[in-house]
């Protein structure tokens, strides 16, 4: 193989080009930085590739999930599992790995569900003693999370002062779109049962904001969006870094080391190009890793050298520890109420119009398990895809099977009568669960893979056996039906498999003690100054809220302190 | 390696719609969308010819179609599951799905074997009373007799895969009245009428939404 050197010498390298990366590019090139950004994938161009208001018909596979998890119009070029891509697990363990292999990686099909965190989830150990605080406040944080929401845009409302849930806190939101019929029937039974239920918070626009177009309300967000009304990397943030002339995009790049010098300092990233199988380098006086958490602390471990033998930025061991993921659990319900609604346009924006934050106090409300979770809801008549009512012959407002003209009109009668529930929860990272790289197994490009270790414990089941219960509540305050059974002890209530909900964290932890974190409360490597992590990898707690708002919101907090280094010629 | 320059970087990311910036009126959804729909039509291509099977024997076909339009058949609202390209889906995703093959064959046997019992033809070959009872003892799995749990399966997956390949068809989407996937230049939420089936209205939420529509 040859090893080609490009002689040119960026500002900064920065690798990922999703939530984290797309930050890094638009901060680091408006403040004047010459970046390099390393993408693993191609490029995915919304127009070409994307499907958005598609007809299941189009395809033969009807949308089936054969080659994306997510089914054939997601925009995602990836899945759980890679051809040639592999990783292991530990003795014991099960856990998936969800990699987007494509320009803005796993932004271009996420949920958008968009929710800042609040001053609890930064100082958790202060308030139950488990786990760790983070290095800086939700007072450091929040001018970042205001940025995010006035430049990428978001809608919701603004509750804390009327549900009195002072770690919801409020933001700069666009109008958020009217409920859906169905939505406001189970508010109604959410206040019945004392569950907070308010308007959801997504990053697609409801008002134009910077040359975008608002939404046109087609519910297909994870398809892609050709007039940009939803947030992902390519479409929001690299456009601006591009406006700059000072982002170069390396596509079909895959990340294997880190580089470094005698000094310790990282001077560059070598990679192999996926075209040519060509080993390659780019050189920079700061590398950021913005790979995705696994990816990023993978890419330490494999930067191994006489000055850094447990891998860069390792002396203290915790790359690769404290790795969790959110918990998940759903549970549907036939409402009977919803038969014979007249039938309208219920499609609205790609996911909910509400939702419930979490609304319990773990102390006061003496729960049987630490933190917790919010509800995120769906039903409605939406587009028909593949598996449309199956298993109607269990569908508890059915005849139990049958076939002909009945069975016809009883798909005509049931079709949209469904709401679920899907709860979205906080892990408690623990010492049996964590990453480190296997040393048998490599993939296609010769890098070593990593291995994940994985172990819940009874706050987790706690959780899942707690959603369980509520969904039930709902439904039936609804009047409705569970649909199957619902999952017991010997299932762990439904709580999904490690990795299911693809909210990994934690594997590069930040702190003010070196000897128990990787970075500094400014994501900086304690052992390496020019180097710094702006995905999930930095975080020291999960929320139960989803990770993207806050990812991006440290990314910029991380870029803006990079760029001061810059000028004070520190870095 | 793809090493895009500025210029063709800016036409893919930013290639912006022509009207980005102002909120969509009715004349500009109304177009783009028939842009849109256009597109697809112009993609979706021209069949020719009649179908041939890229999984199933002539016989397997035949015993497909003939369960698919018995599950899904015509009535005063549209047409039957064969007028909706159910066979040639089912077909499609045993190539698709490997996985799926062996419920398909072996249920296909499993059918034609106990047809033959019964009435000494393969299903495709009964009288329209000899097909029904079939389907009656295996459309109901709660009520089926424990000897026939294979073929309970089997019709399942055939009755599964039926109505997908139909309420995803053209004639199925249009005979559900499904009316969205459109553009919708202002969102107004739920008709009252809708609201009223439910007993809930906006009324009490106004304060979250002053600004909304």
């Amino acid at each position: 193989m040859q090893v080609i050197r490009s002689p040119k010498v960026y500002d900064v390298v920065v690798v990922g080009s999703g939530a984290g990366g797309g930050i890094a590019a638009k901060v680091l090139t408006e403040a004047g930085a010459e970046v390099c950004m390393l993408e693993a994938g191609p490029v995915w161009d919304q127009a070409r590739d994307g499907k958005m208001l598609g007809w299941p018909y189009e395809s033969p596979r009807r949308g089936a999930p054969t080659e994306r998890p997510f089914g054939e119009f997601d925009a995602a070029w990836g899945g759980w599992e890679l051809p040639g891509e592999p990783y292991t697990a530990g003795k014991g363990s099960t856990f998936d790995w969800f990699r987007a292999r494509m320009l803005g990686g796993r932004t271009n099909h996420w949920g958008r569900i968009s929710l800042r965190w609040g001053p609890d989830d930064f100082r958790r150990k202060s308030l139950d003693g488990l786990g760790d605080d983070w290095p800086f406040t939700y007072d450091d944080i929040k001018p970042y999370y205001d940025k995010l929401d006035e430049f990428v845009g978001i809608f919701g409302s603004n509750h804390a002062a009327e549900t009195g849930l002072h770690n919801e806190p409020d933001g700069k939101f666009q109008p958020p779109p009217l409920p859906r019929a169905y939505e406001l029937y189970f508010k109604q039974a959410a206040d019945r049962l004392k569950i907070a239920c308010v308007p959801s918070r997504l990053s697609i626009l409801t008002r134009p904001l910077n040359g975008r177009a608002a939404c046109h309300y087609c519910a297909q967000c994870g398809r892609g969006c050709t007039t940009h009304s939803n947030f992902q990397s390519p479409t929001v943030l690299l456009p601006p870094a591009m406006k700059t002339g000072k982002l170069t995009i390396v596509t079909g790049a895959m990340a294997r080391e880190v580089l470094s010098n005698a000094e310790g300092k990282a001077t560059g990233i070598s990679y192999v190009d996926t075209t040519t199988g060509e080993e390659r380098t780019v050189q920079g006086r700061i590398v950021v890793l913005a790979a995705s958490a696994c990816e990023s602390a993978r890419l330490l471990l494999n930067s191994k050298s006489a000055r850094f033998p447990n891998g860069l930025a390792n002396g203290s061991g915790v790359v690769g520890k404290y790795l969790t993921d959110s918990t998940g659990a759903s549970l549907s319900g036939f409402i009977p109420k919803l038969v014979g609604m007249p039938n309208h346009n219920e499609d609205g924006t790609g996911g909910m119009h509400l939702y419930m934050p979490w609304w319990l106090n773990n102390v006061k409300d003496k729960l049987p398990f630490p933190r917790g979770y919010h509800i995120e809801p769906g039903g409605g008549r939406r587009m028909p895809g593949f598996g449309f009512m199956g298993g109607i012959d269990r569908h508890p407002g059915g005849s139990g099977g049958g076939y002909g003209k009945g069975l016809k009109d009883e798909y005509r009668r049931l079709w949209g009568a469904t709401i679920g529930f899907a709860g979205r929860g906080e892990m408690v990272a623990n010492d049996d669960t964590y990453m480190d790289i296997d040393p048998n197994v490599v993939d296609k490009w010769g890098i070593p893979v990593p291995r994940f270790h994985w172990k819940f414990g009874d706050a987790e089941r706690g959780q899942a056996k707690h959603m369980m219960e509520t969904f039930k509540a709902l439904i039936e305050e609804m009047g409705g039906t569970v649909l199957g059974k619902i999952p017991g002890p010997d299932e762990d209530y439904g709580l999904a498999a490690g990795g299911r909900i693809i909210h990994e964290a934690g594997v590069v932890r930040m702190g003010n003690d070196p000897n128990t974190s990787a970075l500094n409360a400014h994501c900086q490597a304690h052992e390496v100054k020019n180097l710094f992590v702006a995905d999930a990898g930095p975080f020291v707690s999960q929320a139960d809220k989803n990770l993207t708002w806050t990812i991006m919101a440290l990314a910029w907090r991380t870029c803006d302190y990079i760029a001061e280094q810059r000028k004070a010629l520190a870095i | 390696m793809d090493n895009f320059n500025r210029r063709k970087m800016l036409k893919v990311l930013g290639a912006a719609p022509a009207m980005a910036g102002i909120a969509w009126t009715e004349a500009e959804a109304q177009q783009a969308h028939q842009h849109a729909q256009q597109a697809r039509r112009s993609a979706a291509g021209a069949k020719a010819g009649p179908y041939k099977p890229k999984y199933f024997t002539a016989h397997e076909m035949a015993t497909v179609t003939a369960l698919a339009n018995l599950i899904i058949p015509k009535d005063e609202r549209s047409g039957d599951a064969s007028e909706a390209g159910v066979p040639e889906f089912i077909d499609f995703m045993m190539v698709d799905q490997p996985d799926r093959q062996l419920l398909m064959r072996g249920g296909i046997k499993w059918l034609d074997s106990e047809c033959r019992r019964q009435f000494a033809q393969p299903f495709v070959k009964g009288t329209a009373a000899q097909q029904a009872a079939i389907c009656d003892a295996l459309a109901y799995p709660a009520k089926a007799k424990p000897e026939h749990s294979h073929g309970v399966r089997f019709f399942a997956a055939v009755r599964d895969l039926t109505a997908t390949g139909f309420f995803t068809s053209k004639i199925g989407i249009a005979d559900l009245e499904y009316k969205g996937n459109t553009f919708v230049p202002t969102w107004t939420g739920a008709p009252k009428e809708a609201l009223d089936h439910l007993g809930v209205s906006y009324e009490p939420l106004k304060r979250w939404y002053t600004d909304s529509v």
